[in-house]
């Protein structure tokens, strides 16, 4: 079997596609009790009778994450049923508290809504959405010993710390007719999901902590023949990539499936029903389970809880609470900022976009908000592979460094220095700056006394000004500037230097 | 009778009055019951866990609380046995089952705290059923309890612990689990009063769950008005069940006063045509009868309904129950609590820990359940027991349109012997035909004893059903004919049982 790219995939192959996101609402406390819904709390310091699942106890709905589900499901364009119902999903696991997890199945609380995707080129996809259901997340398995994975672990630890968080799945319809920009609109579909819940406020959205995450599932069919209906070409078996938890790993997981399918049909061999594990090392999925294999759930109406009736008038309520769409929010900010095509992108794609916006309402311009997020922040943010929001610097911090340099207090070269100051945690731009004496020397006189006693030091060089080398102040600027570690005005130190020579510059 | 110093013959009622009036301590009360069970419990074994410890401590607190002027809740310092499926902090409970063996859980139910508010020292935690499986104690993982009434035969299950516990006079009142009639049969086995709430009147937080759509608790006493007070002790609105009720509790205990006042004129009752003939033992009947003369005298009228989809109900209860049994017994799985098995594997330690914790008829009941939710069954199985339990409920709503009340023999027959019915799991089932059809519509229902059936001497029950919410028609009716039968019986019929040798 050949190995062949992406795109010639495409050539060949009509690609069909959905996927589930899932979406950790931040809730103060968990789904069904009243747990703490924190990230990175000691393990099992989060629990109680109801999420440790422990005999007698009883689950009751946590109506702030009931609200959350709406808001994002009418953000979704989607209807919100009248009386949907939870489930149980019956399957044995141990980071499964209960051995079954309260889910929604046959009544979802959301359903039938269809959602805008702006690609970087301003084409716009209309991309269906089936049902967007509340539920409840697992616990998280350890496995010590051997390689980490569950094969050669001596044991397993369970933390039911993030068990009964809670959770909306939203669940796309088949997406049909991207062809060779399926991975780019299943990249920018998932980019909108996170926007959408950063901005309604209902999640961090971060998918590098599992707060967002996606599993995406993938089929090839043959393309129609000339003068052929392409949708009246079967769908072929498809199969289901289960946690891909970065934007860029969408878009890689959908070239290695799609490649990988078409070599398997062109070698005329089956792709088999299954979901797949994806490997962000190596770029690539290997076979989890197959659909023989596939777990029946017996789903049936959680007795415990009542089912879930919001007011006609509450739903409207909330609708009356939603933020702009984040592609008009996007276009919006776009034409306010004056960002061209490329920039936007960048910053959609390194979700700074609300990094950028804090950094401007602080009173940076867009262009220098931009210039330290993707560029000297996203370099430090990447050396210390941690997510930029996580540096010790705020957007507050950023619009008084910038403000600095434009007051002419320090220049480029010392802001990056006063940069690596407040990294460090030592405070504020204004405080590092004072803590380490890096403000530019604008003092006149002291200026003066350096330039003397630099031309001093090198007597040749005034007369090559005064014969009309004036580039030859540079070696004396060169001189001031390391003379006083970089804290002068450059082109203050010019002038003087010209004014020594009695040329004018 | 037995000398007046015997406190254990006491009702509850008459209890909190003793010792209001100064004639009995709680701690001489509750020392005399930890007595009783000492005595007799070794032949009985109504008790799974002694809080010997526990219970005087509370009867001491009460006794001084009462001596320094408190104002007290009514049944302070009366003791009190609670069926294994509640959880209780501090004591083991195990539900019956081996695979529970030892666990202590670390919280207590909502009813278990609020007999601790209500000052009632627990003597300790009954035998039963393996989660609430069973209508015999046979099923109990931990050897059956006997019936006071003859100790080779059953007390009735799941709750023959708390049943027996009463008749035996170990306690004076137990809380009891009805999923199907668990409170009910066995008070009709041992001749004992069982009340199962309205579905939502008591919380189940902390019970652990056999089937929860079905699953009540109630109270277990020997008098009507006992258990009117006991459950309005244990009733009202907990924010932990999402399915609690969210009403005041009803009015038991003057509904009880009224019914004894013996006025039932205008009370129309309706006996349920289709619980009884065929299979109900003609003593059982003949006291049913007499049940319903009794209420005639007392002024009600009695006319027949027809609830033509109880024959459905115990099909129907047997998919529903094992269905949501199967889904809520798949937390014992030995990672979190309780015994383990361990295996190679995580996989194998489940299976192994579930094959020896649970019992027989657990297993069962778990595969029944399993299958009749998998895809492809679901419809067929669950479905189909959820429409007839819609049309139950109809039968119900049109009964209840003729008549305030229904009533029908509790159980066809008195009790049955040990190990007579533990190898034919239908003809066990055959014993909660006339119980089951509450659970499956939420409604509550009484059963109080209606004498002994002349052809063997043991007692038989009186099911007196009433719409949901309608709790304290129970009480009034009940208590009306309670005292009827009492005038003949000269006292309480728990009084005619032969007496236990004591050790």
């Amino acid at each position: 079997m050949t190995a062949l790219t992406y795109e010639q995939a495409m050539e060949q192959f009509d690609p069909v596609f959905g996927i589930e996101v899932h979406v950790e609402l931040n809730t103060a406390t968990k789904m069904f009790c009243g747990c703490a819904n924190e990230f990175g709390a000691e393990p099992n310091t989060q629990v109680c009778p109801v999420c440790l699942g422990l005999p007698g106890s009883m689950p009751v709905t946590n109506e702030k994450a009931v609200e959350s589900a709406i808001r994002l499901g009418l953000s979704l364009g989607c209807q919100i049923r009248e009386s949907s119902r939870f489930a149980r999903k019956n399957y044995f696991y141990p980071d499964l508290a209960k051995d079954y997890q309260i889910s929604q199945y046959d009544e979802p609380t959301c359903f039938e809504g269809s959602l805008d995707v702006v690609l970087d080129d301003g084409t716009v996809v209309t991309i269906g959405i089936e049902r967007a259901h509340i539920e409840e997340d697992a616990g998280k398995n350890t496995h010590v010993g051997g390689t980490g994975g569950i094969q050669g672990a001596s044991h397993s630890l369970v933390d039911y710390n993030r068990g009964g968080v809670p959770l909306v799945e939203i669940v796309t319809k088949p997406i049909t007719g991207a062809g060779a920009r399926t991975a780019e609109v299943a990249r920018a579909y998932v980019a909108t999901i996170r926007d959408i819940v950063k901005a309604l406020g209902i999640s961090d959205g971060r998918m590098e902590q599992g707060s967002v995450r996606a599993d995406v599932n993938l089929s090839l069919r043959v393309k129609a023949g000339p003068g052929e209906d392409q949708n009246s070409v079967p769908f072929g078996k498809r199969s289901e990539t289960k946690n891909v938890n970065s934007l860029r790993a969408i878009e890689r997981s959908i070239h290695h499936e799609a490649s990988r399918q078409a070599g398997l049909l062109l070698a005329g061999e089956p792709v088999v029903q299954e979901t797949r594990h994806w490997h962000e090392d190596t770029g690539s999925t290997t076979p989890g389970r197959s659909k023989e294999e596939a777990e029946d759930y017996r789903y049936f109406p959680e007795p415990d809880l009542l089912p879930v009736e919001p007011s006609r008038e509450w739903v409207e309520e909330l609708r009356g609470t939603l933020p702009e769409h984040p592609a008009k929010m996007r276009a919006r900010l776009k034409e306010d900022w004056g960002f061209s095509d490329l920039e936007m992108r960048d910053a959609v794609n390194a979700d700074a976009l609300d990094l950028i916006a804090s950094t401007v309402a602080a009173g940076a311009t867009p262009q220098a908000a931009r210039k330290w997020w993707m560029g000297e922040l996203a370099r430090t943010a990447n050396d210390r592979d941690v997510a930029m929001r996580d540096l010790p610097v705020t957007p507050e911090h950023v619009a008084e460094l910038q403000g600095l340099v434009d007051e002419g207090r320090i220049n480029d070269k010392l802001a990056r220095q006063v940069l690596e100051g407040v990294l460090a945690g030592e405070g504020s731009p204004a405080e590092v700056v004072a803590a380490r004496g890096l403000e530019v020397v604008s003092d006149d006189s002291a200026l003066e006394k350096a330039v003397d006693e630099a031309l001093a030091a090198q007597p040749d060089v005034l007369e090559k000004i005064q014969s009309g080398k004036v580039q030859a102040a540079g070696a004396i600027v060169g001189a001031v500037m390391k003379a006083t570690r970089g804290q002068a005005d450059a082109g203050r130190v010019r002038e003087i230097i010209l004014q020594r020579a009695g040329v004018e510059g | 009778m037995t000398a007046p110093h015997d406190w254990t013959r006491l009702s509850a009622a008459q209890m909190a009055a003793a010792m209001k009036a100064g004639e009995v301590t709680s701690v001489e009360l509750t020392q005399a019951h930890l007595d009783r069970i000492g005595a007799v419990d070794g032949d009985v074994h109504a008790f799974l866990h002694l809080n010997t410890e526990g219970a005087l401590a509370t009867a001491r607190e009460v006794d001084e609380a009462r001596a320094a002027g408190e104002d007290l809740p009514p049944l302070a310092g009366v003791p009190i046995a609670i069926k294994d499926i509640l959880v209780t902090r501090g004591m083991p409970t195990t539900a019956g089952s081996r695979i529970l063996e030892g666990w202590e859980p670390p919280y207590d139910a909502t009813v278990t705290r609020k007999i601790r508010e209500a000052r009632m020292p627990i003597l300790g935690k009954t035998n039963m059923d393996e989660f609430a499986m069973g209508s015999s104690t046979e099923h109990s993982g931990f050897g059956p309890t006997h019936n006071p009434w003859d100790l080779d035969r059953i007390p009735g299950g799941s709750g023959g612990g708390s049943a027996a516990s009463i008749a035996a006079w170990e306690a004076p009142l137990a809380i009891g689990s009805d999923t199907g009639g668990s409170i009910r049969q066995p008070a009709s086995v041992t001749g004992t009063v069982g009340v199962k709430p309205t579905y939502g009147g008591v919380s189940r937080y902390g019970a652990i769950a056999l089937a929860s759509s079905l699953d009540q608790l109630g109270p277990c006493a020997r008098t009507v008005e006992d258990a009117a007070m006991l459950h309005e002790v244990m009733g009202g609105h907990d924010p932990m069940d999402a399915t609690s009720l969210n009403e005041p509790v009803p009015g038991c205990v003057e509904a009880a006063r009224q019914g004894r006042e013996g006025d039932l004129a205008g009370v129309r009752v309706g006996v349920i045509k289709e619980l009884s003939g065929e299979g109900y033992q003609a003593g059982v009947e003949q006291r049913f009868e007499e049940g319903l003369d009794k209420l005639r005298a007392l002024g009600a009228e009695v006319v027949e309904v027809s609830c033509p989809s109880f024959e459905y109900a115990l099909a129907a209860y047997y998919l529903i129950l094992p269905s949501e049994a199967s889904s809520n017994l798949a937390k014992f799985d030995s990672v979190r609590f309780g015994m383990r098995v361990e295996k190679g594997t995580i996989e194998r330690t489940m299976g192994a820990t579930r094959a020896e914790g649970f019992g027989d008829e657990v297993k069962r009941r778990i595969i029944l359940g399993t299958y009749a939710l998998s895809a492809g069954y679901y419809d067929a199985y669950y479905g189909s027991a959820q429409k007839v339990r819609t049309l139950i409920q109809r039968d119900f709503a049109a009964a209840f349109e003729k008549a305030d009340v229904l009533v029908s023999p509790t159980t066809p027959t008195t009790p049955f012997k040990l190990g007579e019915r533990i190898d034919d799991p239908l003809a066990m089932y055959l014993n909660d035909v006339a119980t089951i059809p509450a659970n499956l519509a939420g409604i509550p229902g009484m059963s109080l004893p209606s004498g002994v059936a002349p052809e063997d001497g043991l007692p038989a029950g009186f099911q007196i059903l009433a719409p949901a919410h309608e709790d304290a028609r129970l009480y009034r009716i009940g208590a009306a004919l309670e005292k009827a039968l009492a005038e003949d019986w000269g006292g309480p019929l728990a009084a005619l049982a032969p007496e236990l040798e004591v050790s």
